[in-house]
């Protein structure tokens, strides 16, 4: 018994040996040493840039990062980047530790930004440069950040029941697939402002469990017939939407927020209508730059204004270029 | 958890042999049959490993950032830890943060009380929830498991049904204007120790860490609850009131529940609905790293803490690394099954050298 347990804990540890060799080699890969694809004259900075957001590790999330990624690689700096999977206690104590670790900069996502306030305060009072990113855009000068890098919720929910109510929807359902997040709320906020018809708002069980969510979605439908319009706010959520409508045998158009390879492929084969693009890549790798600019040079973009990366719409007509972009994952 | 407890079979004490129950057992047996001891090797180890290999972890403030996360955590894993020992689960533990602080604040900020009265509301609230979910086991005789996983759902849907209708977004807010905040917030969310920073409830986790292991280890009641987790009807026919104590266990996890809720509300200056949906199980895996059995019985206060630190270090240590976080979740279970594996292992040693 003793002896086969010592085995099993030999082997876990030869587990997280391994696990710890390849999370290092591919994260971000820039502690310099064997990286010769790294360009030579970025490795000289020697800075530290955290990136805190509230994500999930999704398809959404998964391209922020390899944004941060790519702009951490392309400015030669060091990329800290965690997320806190939609728990702002622990986003506010991940963010004190990057502050214990004295980094140069810090970029944090704010979609509840009365939770994360004390420790990014903490982060000004050090003197540390921040940038917030994705949500928060109106609270993001009260925290402290000199600019914010995202797109307003409630102009692209408007953009978005503009367009599906010229498509000739008459009641659509905005579909919530996270519980505390307030900028979903904003943005099926500005769907009812942009949308003639009526919107039904429909919380589900969110991005840990895509099966609960179709059948919801499709119980929905089937209860409701005179549903004509889906609107997702997440790619993964879209394909269970669009699921869940053939499902259901309706007729209802989907749409959605933000893209994924599978998205674009429902978008070309129509589907699913069009997506609601904030080009999440952008907001992960733009606070990276002038994060950088802000330590070398000083720089604050933006003039105490965001920096809008969306929203951008995919629909056909414009699929095909962007499929290619989304299956490598920075789209 | 009625099941018989594993008690090691009475040997009728022969005319001039010493009874085993009064044989002299050297100190470091007695140290090594700690339920703790695996859960303390386990911290040792992972504060060795994250000292050495990170710059920040072994410093005063790199400390003040991983008991931060380990103290709310430690403290609801001792009080899971007593009802765990009691032979009872409570999954709607990690709920009841989300619904106590989304109380105390709808309280506080909705109805315009007094932050102070709202906090006792809201532990009176967390009791009779503690004593609905103890009264239903104990009347219907089903496993807390499945009560407590219907008390779960029943407040995951009160908390965001609830919170929507009454504030109209997801979220409560707006605690920070709210009347008697200033001194709510220097008792359950303050920090100290200028410039780390040390957060006010390691005090809170380390005091409750201490009532419990007195209680369990000098008090009739710790006995009883030792009792009433190895063999209930045994307990029962030696007169220990059995109900009572799990009814009790129950209220001290629920309100546990409340000071861990009322800390993150007040912290935040808010609380969203989905607070802590998820969490029993970390309670729950810091309790059994620290020892406790899940058949009841069995387990310490202290290696629940322990068990908490483990977690708080990885998630701070990881942190800390630049480990790719993708990976965060495998280090985590690994490191966890290697304490509890410690932990076993130690125990059969242990064990295998009374006989």
């Amino acid at each position: 018994m003793t002896r086969r347990l010592l085995k099993v804990a030999l082997g876990l540890v030869l587990v997280l040996g391994t696990a710890a060799l390849v999370a290092c080699g591919g994260g971000g890969g820039n502690d310099g040493g064997g990286d010769s694809d790294s360009v030579e004259q970025t490795q000289s900075k020697d800075l530290t840039i955290a990136m805190v957001t509230h994500g999930d590790g999704g398809s959404f999330w998964a391209v922020a990062k390899k944004g941060a990624e790519d702009g951490a690689k392309a400015e030669g700096v060091e990329l800290k980047y965690s997320e806190s999977n939609n728990d702002p206690e622990k986003q506010a104590q991940l963010i004190e530790a990057a502050v214990t670790e004295k980094v140069d900069g810090l970029a944090v996502s704010a979609p509840n930004p009365d939770a994360i306030k004390g420790a990014v305060q903490k982060a000004v009072k050090a003197g540390i440069p921040v940038v917030t990113l994705n949500s928060g855009a109106e609270e993001s000068a009260d925290l402290g950040a000199f600019t914010h890098v995202g797109q307003t919720e409630t102009i692209a929910g408007r953009g978005a029941g503009e367009k599906l109510d010229a498509a000739g929807a008459k009641k659509i359902l905005c579909v919530i697939h996270e519980q505390g997040n307030v900028g979903l709320n904003q943005r099926c906020e500005g769907v009812k402002d942009g949308f003639g018809g009526s919107v039904e708002n429909l919380q589900v069980a969110g991005t840990n469990d895509i099966s609960t969510t179709l059948t919801e979605i499709q119980s929905k439908l089937e209860s409701d017939k005179s549903i004509d319009g889906v609107l997702a706010l997440n790619p993964d959520i879209a394909i269970a939407a669009r699921d869940a409508v053939q499902g259901a045998s309706s007729n209802a158009k989907v749409a959605t927020f933000d893209l994924s390879g599978d998205v674009v492929k429902s978008i070309q084969d129509g589907s699913i209508l069009f997506a609601v693009d904030q080009q999440q890549y952008l907001q992960g790798y733009l606070p990276i730059v002038f994060l950088t600019l802000n330590n070398t040079n000083a720089n604050t973009v933006g003039g105490g204004q965001p920096v809008l990366t969306g929203p951008g719409f995919v629909e056909k007509s414009n699929a095909a270029t962007v499929q290619k972009l989304a299956e490598a994952g920075t789209r | 958890m009625s099941e018989p407890a594993t008690l090691d079979p009475i040997e009728p004490a022969g005319p001039g042999s010493v009874d085993e129950r009064l044989a002299k057992v050297g100190a470091l047996a007695r140290l090594l049959r700690r339920p703790e001891l695996g859960a303390l090797l386990g911290a040792l180890a992972v504060l060795v490993f994250f000292s050495v290999t990170t710059e920040q972890f072994g410093t005063i403030s790199g400390a003040a950032r991983w008991t931060d996360v380990a103290s709310t955590l430690g403290i609801m894993a001792v009080a899971v830890a007593l009802l765990m020992i009691g032979g009872e689960f409570d999954l709607s533990a990690g709920v009841m943060t989300g619904t106590t602080g989304l109380l105390m604040g709808i309280l506080a900020t909705e109805v315009g009380m007094n932050l102070w009265i709202a906090i006792l509301l809201t532990f009176a609230f967390a009791a009779v929830i503690g004593v609905i979910n103890g009264v239903l086991v104990i009347r219907t005789g089903l496993p807390s498991f499945i009560i407590t996983l219907g008390t779960f759902f029943i407040l995951q849907g009160v908390n965001l049904g609830g919170t929507k209708a009454i504030t109209g977004t997801v979220r409560v807010s707006g605690l920070l204007s709210a009347d008697g905040y200033d001194s709510a917030q220097r008792v359950f969310a303050s920090s100290f120790w200028e410039p780390n920073n040390f957060r006010i409830s390691v005090i809170w986790w380390i005091a409750i860490t201490a009532l419990a292991t007195w209680v369990l280890s000098r008090t009739r009641v710790g006995n009883w609850i030792f009792g009433v987790g190895g063999d209930r009807v045994a307990a029962r026919n030696v007169g220990v009131p059995v109900a009572r104590v799990k009814i009790g266990l129950f209220m001290t996890t629920a309100m546990a529940a409340a000071l861990v809720g009322i800390m993150i509300a007040l912290r935040l200056g808010g609380q969203q609905a989905s607070q802590g949906i998820g969490e029993e199980f970390n309670y729950i895996i810091a309790a059994v790293a620290g020892g406790c059995l899940l058949t009841g019985g069995y387990g310490s206060a202290v290696g629940a803490a322990m068990g908490a630190l483990i977690s708080g270090m990885t998630f701070i240590g990881i942190q800390f690394s630049g480990w790719n976080t993708d990976w965060r979740f495998l280090f985590l279970g690994v490191i966890l099954l290697l304490a509890v594996l410690v932990n076993t292992w130690v125990r059969n040693r242990a064990e295998a050298s009374r006989r």
